[in-house]
């Protein structure tokens, strides 16, 4: 009987390793894994996360596995004579010791180049976009014609962001309350808002399509609802929406679809 | 001296109560009770106290999860019982009390749970009776160090109750959020409340760790070197070391949001910031700065809140492999370690806060080397079950789940210490899985070890071994259900925080995933009735356990279960380091503390305990 429960506690350990990567397995096929990925940098993020989940199953398998066989081996129920008596290995622990520790700085210096992609190297423009946050919406501005952010002619617009594709993109992000989070799914990007601040964002996306605006960082109680929409396209398609929503803007009279739109509120 | 304590261990049976407590319990009954267990100075009764207090916590922290785990699976659909309680928002759980919920159930799970259960409780209980002292350094400061949980417990719990609910603004609290009253509901006195609760709670931990640094380094008992220290007692003072250090600067930090608050002093708004079309503040201040303080004290509490169940574990671990602890010294370099490179890697929580991208990369490289003692001490565990002669206890299956659950929390660590990894899953659920799996399945499961552990001590009965393995069997299942699949959400980027997640196009498919989780979490909280139920009925009825029924070897298990008054009934004297199990030519498996070194024939003779 205690034998039994020794068998039964190691396979529950067992249990670990082979559900973890069974979860890990089948998540994709149930399309609970990455969004799909239109940005340039996006790949060496994921390639990163990839790496790293590469590397961590590793050392999850063995350690989760060779607690498993330890317990199977060593249940006292099982086992013959006593347990043996040694208070550690000078040699395994240097060896335990370095071999995590040059990984560990590899991968520190491994990932440097990428984050300083993202974070660092920003390239040399004029904001494409300023995007500032308020609680509960993305409020966005175009600077226009002149490309000169607080001109007459810039263009306000709130949670429908349009970019062009195959281009880089500065968006200058702003608070105008508390923090907010400027998360990009799809484009693998996400920066903190802050109030006071002026903090670029740039990314160059490499496909065409409308991808979500998510807050990631707690905004008060409409948190959840601080949704916004990306519409990447072409050129030619993002500078025609642009005319055609600045001259909406401008015109006196309430274009005839909006008019639509409102009496059908 | 040495005669006595062999004397004593050989005689040593379970029922010795010392006589004197009964007796004079009986002459000034009221004044009696109320010293010996309402403000008592003995640590012993502290230590309960604590227990106590934040098991009943760790209840109420569990439901506001549920409540949580509720609003997740089914948005906006009727709350079972809590509906009714908050009728005038006809059932359904409003946005502001959704980031209520998950406020307060950080802030209870944190202050006033895991701190003070490790450290309250099991460090006041454990570290004058592992080291052979008859008490703490400064029993009166240890006695406040429990009463300044109340006006805590007051604060936290009561702002429940005031207009607008208690604070919403997230565990971390960021300003201007909340600083500013006009931002959200629960930003008044609800969140007012929460900072004075914070501070109590510092008050308590900043008593408690001045006692047990001075308890450690001054009352060991003669011959108790510092290298002959269990792990636990190990970790207990480097955890009161990282206390005395860090909470000073939270303190502070507290204070100055309160000001901010109250006085609009403007330390953590920038000039003229309106929020909600509010009053325009005075400012002056930088956000940034609260998150710089903040996680200036708690990322080390991150560790204050695992080294403790670290160190208890090893000692189970050891006991119930019936093996000397694998690497003592690396173990204890390790803590050492992780308690110093704890104080410079805050930052790692603040790579997307807009602070400068190039610190992130210093904050980053510190971050990824702290994974080593981490590591480190996982292999000295292997390496302590590895060769042994396991006994599958309640306690030890805890223990081992501790170590097994730590790994998966370790090893996912190291996708938020990549940085650029780290801007697709910041605050998504992957970093809810781990801090899950760091803080519930491994200090939770941890101190479930330890509760199993040293329960004969503290009550002089042990637990259901029955029951203690379907608790085990049933928490196991259900806290892998519920946060091993946070990391494959936490894979798509599904947000935490978000009261409803699934209007947006990449996360809407993502419910059925999150109903699964929450089956599990509910079934996670009804199997703690069975702990419960054990618990009390162990308390009382469970088979009398005798000083040492482990046979383990550390000088707690020398004195009488319960001890007395002064812990133990002769002077301990310590001859050896804690972990000397199966020595060879031994007829008995282990060789405690207090076992003289001439012998090893008698101790033999000994074995009657």
């Amino acid at each position: 009987m205690r034998r039994l429960g020794g068998i039964f506690w190691s396979l529950i350990f067992l249990a670990v390793p082979i559900l973890g990567v069974a979860t890990f397995a089948v998540a994709p096929s149930y399309n609970i894994w990455l969004p799909k990925d239109v940005s340039e940098h996006g790949s060496s993020i994921d390639g990163l996360f990839y790496f790293i989940l590469a590397l961590t199953g590793v050392v999850f398998i063995a350690t989760e596995g060779l607690l498993f066989w330890f317990l199977w081996k060593y249940d006292a129920a099982k086992a013959k004579g006593p347990a043996t008596y040694i208070h550690g290995s000078h040699t395994l622990e240097v060896v335990w010791t370095i071999i995590p520790a040059a990984t560990l700085l590899f991968l520190a210096i491994y990932q440097m180049n990428t984050w300083a992609d993202v974070k660092m190297r920003r390239p040399a423009m004029a904001p494409t976009v300023e995007v500032v946050a308020r609680q509960f919406e993305w409020r966005l501005r175009y600077p226009g014609r002149d490309g000169m952010l607080g001109t007459r002619d810039d263009l306000f617009l709130t949670n429908d962001l349009h970019l062009p594709v195959d281009e880089d993109v500065l968006v200058q992000l702003k608070s105008m309350d508390v923090l907010h989070s400027f998360f990009l799914p799809n484009l693998r990007i996400k920066q903190d808002a802050v109030p006071g601040m002026k903090i670029p964002v740039w990314f160059k996306a490499k496909e065409t399509g409308q991808f979500d605006i998510v807050c990631a960082e707690l905004c008060g109680w409409g948190h959840y609802k601080m949704k916004g929409r990306v519409t990447i396209e072409s050129r030619a398609d993002f500078d025609r929406w642009l005319e055609e929503t600045y001259a909406r803007q401008e015109a006196t009279q309430p274009a005839p679809e909006d008019t639509a739109a409102a009496a059908a509120d | 001296m040495s005669t006595v304590a062999a004397s004593t261990l050989s005689h040593g049976t379970a029922t010795s109560l010392p006589p004197a407590r009964k007796s004079r319990r009986r002459r000034r009954p009221v004044a009696e009770f109320l010293s010996t267990y309402v403000f008592s100075k003995d640590h012993k009764v502290i230590g309960l106290q604590f227990l106590f207090s934040t098991l009943l916590w760790f209840l109420i922290g569990g439901l506001l999860a549920l409540a949580v785990r509720w609003q997740i699976a089914w948005p906006w659909s009727d709350v079972p019982v809590l509906g009714k309680l908050f009728a005038q928002q006809g059932g359904q759980m409003a946005p502001e009390f959704y980031t209520m919920l998950f406020t307060m159930h950080a802030s209870v799970m944190i202050f006033l749970v895991i701190i003070p259960i490790l450290a309250g409780a099991f460090g006041n209980f454990l570290i004058p009776l592992m080291i052979g002292a008859d008490d703490m350094a400064f029993p009166t400061l240890n006695m406040l160090s429990y009463w300044f949980m109340w006006p805590a417990f007051f604060f936290f719990g009561g702002s429940f109750f005031v207009e607008g609910g208690a604070a919403s603004g997230g565990w971390t609290s960021y300003p201007p959020l909340s600083t500013n009253m006009n931002s959200s509901p629960g930003m008044g006195m609800g969140q007012t409340l929460w900072l004075l609760g914070l501070t109590m709670v510092g008050v308590s931990s900043m008593l408690g760790s001045v006692n047990y640094m001075t308890t450690i380094i001054l009352m060991r008992a003669p011959g108790m070197t510092m290298f002959r220290l269990p792990m636990t007692i190990w970790a207990m003072f480097i955890t009161a070391i990282l206390q005395a250090f860090a909470l000073p600067v939270l303190t502070a930090a507290g204070f100055m949001q309160i000001t901010d608050r109250m006085l609009g002093t403007g330390f953590f708004s920038p000039e003229g910031n309106v929020v909600n079309n509010g009053i325009a503040s005075t400012g002056g201040g930088q956000p940034l700065l609260w998150q710089h303080l903040f996680w200036f004290y708690s990322h080390p509490a991150v560790y204050i809140m695992i080294l403790p169940a670290m160190g208890m574990v090893s000692d189970i671990l050891t006991t119930f492999a019936r093996k000397p602890l694998f690497g003592y010294r690396p173990m204890v370099y390790s803590i050492a370690g992780i308690a110093g490179l704890g104080f410079i890697v805050w930052g790692h929580h603040m790579f997307m806060s807009g602070m400068n991208p190039a610190l992130g990369i210093t904050f980053m490289v510190s971050t990824m080397m702290i994974a080593l003692p981490s590591a480190v001490k996982t292999f000295n565990w292997l390496g302590t079950v590895w060769g042994g002669r396991i006994q599958f206890t309640t306690s030890m299956l805890f223990a081992l789940s501790f170590v097994s659950m730590f790994i998966i929390g370790g090893l996912s660590g190291i996708f938020m210490a990549a940085t650029p990894v780290d801007i697709f899953i910041h605050d998504t659920y992957f970093i809810v899985a781990h801090f899950h799996y760091v803080l519930f399945a491994g200090t939770a499961m941890g101190v479930w070890a330890a509760i199993y552990f040293w329960f004969p001590k503290m009550f002089g009965r042990t637990m259901n071994e029955f029951w203690g393995k379907v608790h085990f069997f049933l928490t196991f299942i259900f806290l892998n259900g519920t946060f091993f699949t946070m990391h494959i959400l936490g894979a798509v980027g599904f947000p935490r925080r978000l009261a409803d997640a699934y209007h947006y196009e990449t996360f809407h498919h993502l419910q059925p995933l999150n109903a699964f989780m929450t089956y599990c979490a509910i079934g996670m909280v009804a199997t703690q009735v069975i702990f419960a139920a054990n618990f009390f009925w162990s308390m009382f009825f469970g088979p009398i356990a005798g000083r040492n029924p482990w046979n383990s070897n550390t000088l707690e298990w020398t004195a009488p279960s319960p001890p007395g008054h002064g812990n133990f009934d002769f002077q301990p004297v310590v001859y050896r380091g804690p972990y000397e199990y199966s020595v060879p030519g031994m007829e008995k498996d282990h060789l405690m503390q207090t076992d003289p070194p001439n012998a090893l024939a008698s101790a033999a003779a000994a074995h009657a305990h």
